[in-house]
C-alpha cells in the first residue's frame, strides 16, 4: 500500500497541488469576502433603527443567519448552483462563480456572528467612557471599541478559515477543481480509492493543523501583549 | 461661589421597564458648587448622575446645561458632553492605549488640541496626580487607584466645566481609596463644579457645599453637610446615616 501511495504521488503530484491551490484560493476568497460582507451584516444586526416595534435591518440579517446556520452547506451549494444561472438573463456564471458565491454568503453569516460577538464582548463601559469624552457613536466604535474587538475576532476568524478549507471539499460535488475533485479524477483514472484518499487526507491535515497551531500562537501573543 | 446656574434639572423621571427609578427630581447646581449624592443602593443616585450627561435618556423632564436644554432632540449632545467630565466606578480606562494616549485621544480627535499640545498637557496632568513616570505604560500595569487617577485626568483633559463622579472609590481596594480622594480634593480646591455619588461619608462631609440624600427615586433631603450629617430631619436619612456611620 505504501508503495502504491508513493506511486500515485509521483504520478499525480501536480494534480494534488493544483487541487490544494484551488482549495486554498476558494477558502481565501470565501473568508475575505465573508469578512467584508459579514462586517456589514454584523453592523446591520446591531443597528438600533426601529420601525414601530421591529428593527427591520436586524430582523432581516437575523433571519438570514438562522437560515444559513439551519440548512446544510451542500444544500446551499445546490441552491446557488441551480438558481444563479436562471436568475439573470444575460449573465451565465461559471460553476466556480456559483459555488464561490454560495460559500461566501455562508461564510458571511458565520463571520457576522463572530464579529458581532467580538464587538459585544467589549465592555459597555468602554463605549460609555468614550461617549462621555464627547466622541459620537461612530468615533467611539472606530477608535475605542473596534481596536479592542479585533483581539476577540481575529483568532475566531482564522479558525473560520481553517473550517472553510475543510468545507470547500463539498464543492467537489460540482467538480470545481479543488482537492476532493482531484481525488475523484485520480481515483477514477487509477481505479484506486484508498491510496489517493490518504494523500488528500494528509494534505488537508498538514494545512489545517499547521494553521491551527499558528492561530494558537497568535492568540497567546495577543493575550501576552498590552 | 457665584450664583450662576450650571445645571438645572426639572421633574426628571426614568424607568427601566417596570422599575420606576427616578420619580421627579427637580434641582439645580451652581457654578463652582460641590455636591455629594448619598443614599441607599437602588435609590436612584447613579441613575440621576448618568442622566445629567444623558448616558441614560430620561423618560420625562428637562435638563439644562449652561442654559441649553440638552434633552431637546435637536441638540448635539456630543458637543455638550465635551464640557462634562465623567469618572466611573470601574475606571473604564482604554486598555489598548498607553496612559498618555488615554488622555490625548479625545482632545486630538475632536480637534481641541494638536497632538503636541495634548502631549504636553498629558504630561502636566499626569505630573499633578503623580503618574508621570507611567505615561508610556499600558493600563494593565497600573493599580486600581492609579487607573482611577488616570480616568480623572483623562476627563480633565477635555477641560470640562463640571465633573461627575459615579462612586469613584467603590471598586478600589481600601488602601487605594485615599489616593483617589486626595486627587478629587485637589480638584475641588481649584473651583471645579463637582457632582459626586459616594459612599465615603467622611469625604462627602468634608468637601461638599451641599449634600443630597436620595431614596426611592427622589431627593428625600438636601442641605449643607452640617445639616445632613449633624441634624438630619427626614427619618429615612436618619436611618441610613445610623446604619453607615458607626
Amino acid at each position: 500500500m505504501i508503495e502504491n501511495i508513493a506511486k500515485v504521488w509521483t504520478q499525480y503530484w501536480n494534480l494534488f497541488l493544483t487541487g490544494l491551490g484551488y482549495t486554498l484560493l476558494l477558502s481565501l476568497i470565501t473568508v475575505l469576502a465573508g469578512c467584508v460582507i459579514g462586517f456589514f451584516l454584523a453592523l446591520m444586526r446591531m443597528s438600533k433603527w426601529k420601525v414601530g416595534n421591529v428593527k427591520p435591518l436586524s430582523a432581516v440579517v437575523g433571519m438570514f443567519v438562522e437560515i444559513v446556520r439551519g440548512t446544510p452547506l451542500l444544500l446551499q451549494l445546490y441552491f446557488f448552483y441551480f438558481l444563479l444561472p436562471d436568475l439573470v438573463y444575460f449573465w451565465e456564471p461559471s460553476k466556480f462563480t456559483c459555488i464561490t458565491i454560495a460559500l461566501c454568503l455562508n461564510s458571511a453569516a458565520y463571520v457576522s456572528e463572530i464579529i458581532r460577538a467580538g464587538i459585544q464582548a467589549v465592555d459597555r463601559g468602554q463605549t460609555e467612557a468614550a461617549r462621555c469624552l464627547g466622541l459620537n457613536s461612530k468615533q467611539a466604535m472606530i477608535h475605542v471599541v473596534l481596536p479592542q474587538a479585533v483581539k476577540n475576532i481575529l483568532p475566531a476568524l482564522c479558525n473560520e478559515f481553517v473550517t472553510m478549507i475543510k468545507e470547500t471539499s463539498l464543492a467537489s460535488t460540482f467538480f470545481v477543481g479543488e482537492l476532493m475533485t482531484q481525488y475523484k479524477t485520480i481515483s477514477g483514472a487509477l481505479y484506486l480509492t484508498i491510496e489517493p484518499l490518504i494523500i488528500v487526507g494528509i494534505i488537508y491535515f498538514v494545512v489545517t493543523f499547521s494553521l491551527s497551531k499558528c492561530v494558537l500562537a497568535m492568540e497567546r501573543r495577543m493575550s501576552a501583549g498590552d | 461661589m457665584t450664583d450662576k446656574e450650571l445645571l438645572k434639572v426639572e421633574n426628571l423621571h426614568k424607568k427601566f421597564g417596570d422599575l420606576h427609578v427616578l420619580k421627579g427630581v427637580t434641582e439645580h447646581i451652581t457654578q463652582g458648587e460641590v455636591v455629594s449624592v448619598i443614599g441607599p443602593s437602588g435609590g436612584g443616585k447613579s441613575t440621576f448622575l448618568r442622566c445629567l450627561n444623558l448616558l441614560e435618556i430620561p423618560d420625562e423632564g428637562k435638563i439644562y446645561f449652561e442654559g441649553v436644554d440638552i434633552t431637546d432632540k435637536k441638540v448635539d449632545i456630543n458637543v455638550h458632553r465635551q464640557k462634562m467630565g465623567m469618572v466611573f466606578q470601574h475606571f473604564n480606562v482604554f486598555p489598548n492605549m498607553t496612559v498618555g494616549q488615554n488622555i490625548t485621544m479625545a482632545p486630538v480627535l475632536l480637534g481641541k488640541k494638536s497632538q503636541k499640545e495634548a502631549d504636553e498637557m498629558a504630561a502636566e496632568l499626569l505630573n499633578r496626580v503623580g503618574l508621570l513616570e507611567k505615561i508610556n505604560e499600558y493600563p494593565k500595569r497600573l493599580s486600581g487607584g492609579q487607573k482611577q487617577r488616570l480616568a480623572i485626568v483623562r476627563a480633565l483633559a477635555m477641560e470640562p466645566d463640571v465633573m461627575l463622579f459615579d462612586e469613584p472609590t467603590s471598586a478600589l481596594d481600601p488602601e487605594m481609596v485615599g489616593e483617589v480622594l486626595a486627587v478629587i480634593k485637589e480638584l475641588v480646591k481649584t473651583g471645579m463644579t463637582t457632582v459626586i455619588v459616594t459612599h465615603e461619608m467622611g469625604f462627602a462631609r468634608e468637601v461638599s457645599d451641599r449634600v443630597f440624600f436620595m431614596d426611592g427615586g427622589i431627593i428625600a433631603e438636601k442641605g449643607t453637610p452640617e445639616e445632613i450629617f449633624g441634624n438630619p430631619q427626614n427619618p429615612r436619612t436618619k436611618e441610613f446615616l445610623g446604619k453607615v456611620l458607626y
